[in-house]
C-alpha cells in the first residue's frame, strides 16, 4: 500500500523577514528540496499548516500569490504558542509546511467583473493573495478597488505594498483607521471599515465584494453590502477557523454540514447563511 | 459469502492455540477488579464471561489513544524529519460485541473518506474482528435504533453467537474470517436450522433515526439542548469511551534537539476545542457544545455518508459521571414539537 503520511510536512527555509506591524511578521518561506518547489502548485485562497519543530503547527494562510512562482509568504501575529515560537525564527531557519488545503476563490468565474476587496486588520493576508494574484492577471478583470482599514497606523500590514497600490492607475485604494487610531502626518481616511464602505457606497453592478476581517467589521459590513445590492452569490469571505489536519478528519472545523478545510474556507454569503454562526 | 459452522468450547480453544502459534496476537475483554477491558489473551479461559460490554471501546485497535505521526532532530539551520513507521502485528480481536464491530464502519468513513489515512489504514489491515453476539442487553443499549442490532454481523470478519448447550454459532463472513478458519477447518463443524434471532437479546427500537436526523436542522435554535446539557460538565468521557468519536488533537512533544508529533484523542464536548488564540470561540458554551455532539452525529454526518456517526452502544451513558442517557436525549428530540 503506496498510502503516504499526510503529516510530515514539507521543510521550508526562512528566506525572508518583514515585519509589518506590531507583533505581525511576513515570512518568506522556500523548499529547501528543489524537487518539491518544482512539484508544488496552489490556488489562492488556500491555506496551510506551519510548523514551529519543537512547539507544534498552526494554520494560516498563504498570503502570496500562486503567480509568484518558487516560495510562498505567510503573515501571522504572534498570540499563541506556536505563532510566537515562529516569530523568534530568523532568515535561514527552518520550519515547515504542508498543503496546500481548502477550496479556493474562483478567479475565472470572476473575469470581466469588478471586484470589491474589504479588509480589517490582519485579514488582509487572505486577500493579498488574491489581490495580488488578479493584479498579474489584470487585463481578465475591470475594476479593482481595495478597502483596507486598521485600528491604528501602526497596525497596518504590508505598508509598503500599500504604497505601491496606491501609485498604481490600475488599482483604487482606500485607507482607514480606527478613531483615534490616526497620527499627525495621517492622510488617509479615520473611521471604520464599514462606515467608509458606506461612504464610498459601491456599485454593486457587475461587481463581486470580497470580504475579510474581524467578526465585528464582517458583522456590520455584510448588511451593509447586502443593503447595496450585492447579492448573497456575489460576496465572498475566508473562515479561519481552528485547524488540525487541514484535510477533513480531525474534525475540529466543523461548522454544521461542512468541513472548512475541506468545503472552505472560502464561502459565498448565500452558503454562510447556510451555515449555523459558529466560526 | 457467509458460511455457517458451529464451534465448541474446546475448538475455540483449538483456534486460539492456533493463532498463537501463527504468530496473532489476541486481544478480548478481560475482567480484573470487576472492570471489563481489552487485554492481550492466550486462551478463551482468561476472556470475561458475562459481560455486557468494555468500559473503552475497540477502537484504539485502529485509532490509538496516542499515536506518533512523525518525529524529527533539530540542529542549528537543519531539520531532520523522520516518517512513523509502525511495527504491526497481524492483530485479532475477540469478542468485540456488533456495536463496536460496526463502528470500524463509522471510523473508516471518518478516516478514508476523502483521502486515506495511511495509519489507520494499516492498523485496519492488521485487524481481524471475531466478533459476539448479544444475549443480553441494558437500558443504555440501542443499537436497533442505529441501523444494528445484537446479532448484527457488520464489521466483524466472524461472528460468534453463543448457543445455549454451550459452543457457537460461527458465521465466517470475509477473507479475513476464512484465514482464520482456515488455521484449523477440523473444528468448524457443519451446523443446520439454528434459529439464530432466537438466541439473542431483545432491543426496542427508542427512535427512528431517520426521522431524527430529518428533525433536527429544524430543532437547532430549541432550548431542548441548553436544558438537556445544564448538568453536563464537559469532562468528554463520552467521547473517550465512544467506538465512533473519532475527533482528534495534534500536539508536540519535544526538547531543543528533537521531538515527536502525536495525534491524541479530543472530544467536541470541551471547551478548549474550538477556542482560538484570540480568545474567540465559536462554541462558547456548553449547550453549544453539546448540540454539536448530537448534530455531528446526527445531522451532519448522516447527510455526508448515509448513517448515524453511532452505534448506539450505550458506552457514554454508562460512562457519564452525571447521568446524561443519549438514548432518552435523543427520544426527546425525536419527539419534540417542531421548532421555528
Amino acid at each position: 500500500m503506496a498510502d503516504k503520511n499526510p503529516y510530515l510536512p514539507y521543510l521550508m527555509r526562512v528566506a525572508k523577514i518583514t515585519e509589518e506591524a506590531p507583533a505581525v511578521k511576513t515570512f518568506r518561506l522556500e523548499f529547501v528540496n528543489p524537487e518539491e518547489a518544482a512539484n508544488f502548485e496552489f490556488f489562492t485562497g488556500q491555506f496551510g499548516l506551519y510548523s514551529s519543530f519543537g512547539e507544534g503547527e498552526s494554520t494560516f494562510c498563504i498570503a502570496s500569490s500562486p503567480t509568484r512562482k518558487g516560495y510562498i509568504e505567510c503573515t501571522f501575529r504572534a498570540v499563541g504558542r506556536v505563532t510566537s515560537s515562529l516569530a523568534t525564527k530568523e532568515e535561514g531557519d527552518i520550519v515547515g509546511f504542508r498543503g496546500p488545503y481548502g477550496n479556493l476563490f474562483p478567479l475565472d468565474a470572476w473575469r470581466g467583473k469588478n471586484l470589491l476587496f474589504i479588509a480589517g486588520g490582519i485579514a488582509l493576508p487572505p486577500l493579498r493573495s488574491v489581490i495580488w494574484n488578479c493584479l498579474d492577471r489584470r487585463e481578465e478583470f475591470e475594476n479593482i478597488s481595495v478597502v483596507y482599514g486598521a485600528r491604528s497606523v501602526a497596525d497596518l500590514v504590508y505598508k509598503h505594498e500599500l504604497r505601491e497600490w496606491e501609485g498604481r492607475p490600475d488599482i483604487d485604494l482606500v485607507v482607514t483607521v480606527d478613531p483615534g487610531g490616526e497620527t499627525p502626518d495621517w492622510t488617509g481616511k479615520v473611521g471604520f471599515v464599514p462606515t467608509v464602505v458606506e461612504q464610498l457606497a459601491p456599485n454593486c453592478a457587475n461587481t463581486v465584494a470580497i470580504v475579510c476581517g474581524p467578526p465585528i467589521m464582517i458583522k456590520f459590513t455584510l448588511p451593509l453590502l447586502e443593503k447595496l445590492g450585492f447579492g448573497p452569490d456575489s460576496i465572498y469571505t475566508t473562515l479561519e477557523n481552528r485547524m488540525k489536519c487541514g484535510h477533513g478528519k480531525c474534525g475540529r472545523c466543523n461548522t454544521g454540514e461542512s468541513y472548512v478545510c475541506k468545503d472552505g474556507p472560502v464561502y459565498t454569503l448565500e452558503q454562510l447563511q447556510r451555515l449555523p454562526a459558529e466560526y | 459469502m457467509t458460511s455457517t459452522f458451529k464451534l465448541s468450547a474446546s475448538a475455540l480453544e483449538t483456534v486460539f492455540a492456533a493463532l498463537g502459534t501463527g504468530g496473532w496476537r489476541i486481544l478480548g475483554p478481560t475482567e480484573q477488579d470487576g472492570r471489563v477491558e481489552l487485554h492481550e489473551v492466550k486462551s478463551p479461559s482468561q476472556v470475561a464471561g458475562q459481560y455486557l460490554q468494555s468500559t473503552l471501546s475497540a477502537k484504539e485497535m485502529v485509532f490509538p489513544k496516542v499515536e506518533r505521526l512523525l518525529s524529527y532532530k533539530m540542529s542549528p539551520g537543519q531539520v531532520d524529519l523522520k516518517d512513523h513507521e509502525p511495527d504491526l502485528q497481524p492483530t485479532v480481536l475477540f469478542g468485540a460485541r456488533p456495536c463496536e464491530a460496526a463502528g470500524f464502519g463509522v471510523l473508516d468513513k471518518v478516516f478514508n473518506w476523502d483521502s486515506r489515512d495511511k495509519l489507520f489504514s494499516e492498523r485496519q489491515q492488521h485487524l481481524t474482528v471475531i466478533g459476539l453476539s448479544c444475549t443480553h442487553a441494558d437500558d443504555a443499549c440501542f443499537c436497533t435504533s442505529v441501523g444494528g442490532g445484537p446479532g448484527s454481523t457488520r464489521g466483524s470478519d466472524m461472528l460468534l453467537t453463543p448457543l445455549p448447550e454451550g459452543g457457537y454459532l460461527a458465521e465466517v463472513l470475509t477473507a479475513k474470517g476464512e484465514a482464520i478458519q482456515a488455521l484449523a477447518p477440523a473444528v468448524f463443524e457443519p451446523v443446520d436450522g439454528v434459529d439464530k434471532e432466537a438466541l439473542l437479546a431483545k432491543v426496542e427500537p427508542a427512535f427512528d433515526r431517520e426521522e431524527l436526523s430529518a428533525k433536527l436542522p429544524g430543532l437547532f435554535t430549541s432550548d431542548l439542548w441548553a436544558e438537556q446539557s445544564l448538568r453536563c460538565v464537559g469532562c468528554g468521557a463520552c467521547a473517550f469511551v465512544c467506538p465512533t468519536c473519532a475527533c482528534f488533537d495534534i500536539q508536540e512533544e519535544a526538547d531543543t534537539k528533537q521531538g515527536q508529533r502525536l495525534r491524541l484523542w479530543d472530544s467536541c464536548g470541551l471547551r478548549q476545542f474550538t477556542l482560538h488564540a484570540s480568545g474567540h470561540n465559536p462554541r462558547n458554551i456548553q449547550a453549544e457544545r453539546w448540540r454539536q455532539r448530537i448534530y455531528h452525529k446526527f445531522s451532519y454526518f448522516p447527510k455526508r455518508f448515509g448513517e448515524a456517526m453511532c452505534v448506539g452502544c450505550g458506552k457514554c451513558t454508562r460512562a457519564c459521571p452525571v447521568d446524561m442517557n443519549l438514548k432518552d436525549h435523543l427520544g426527546q428530540a425525536s419527539g419534540a414539537p417542531d421548532h421555528g
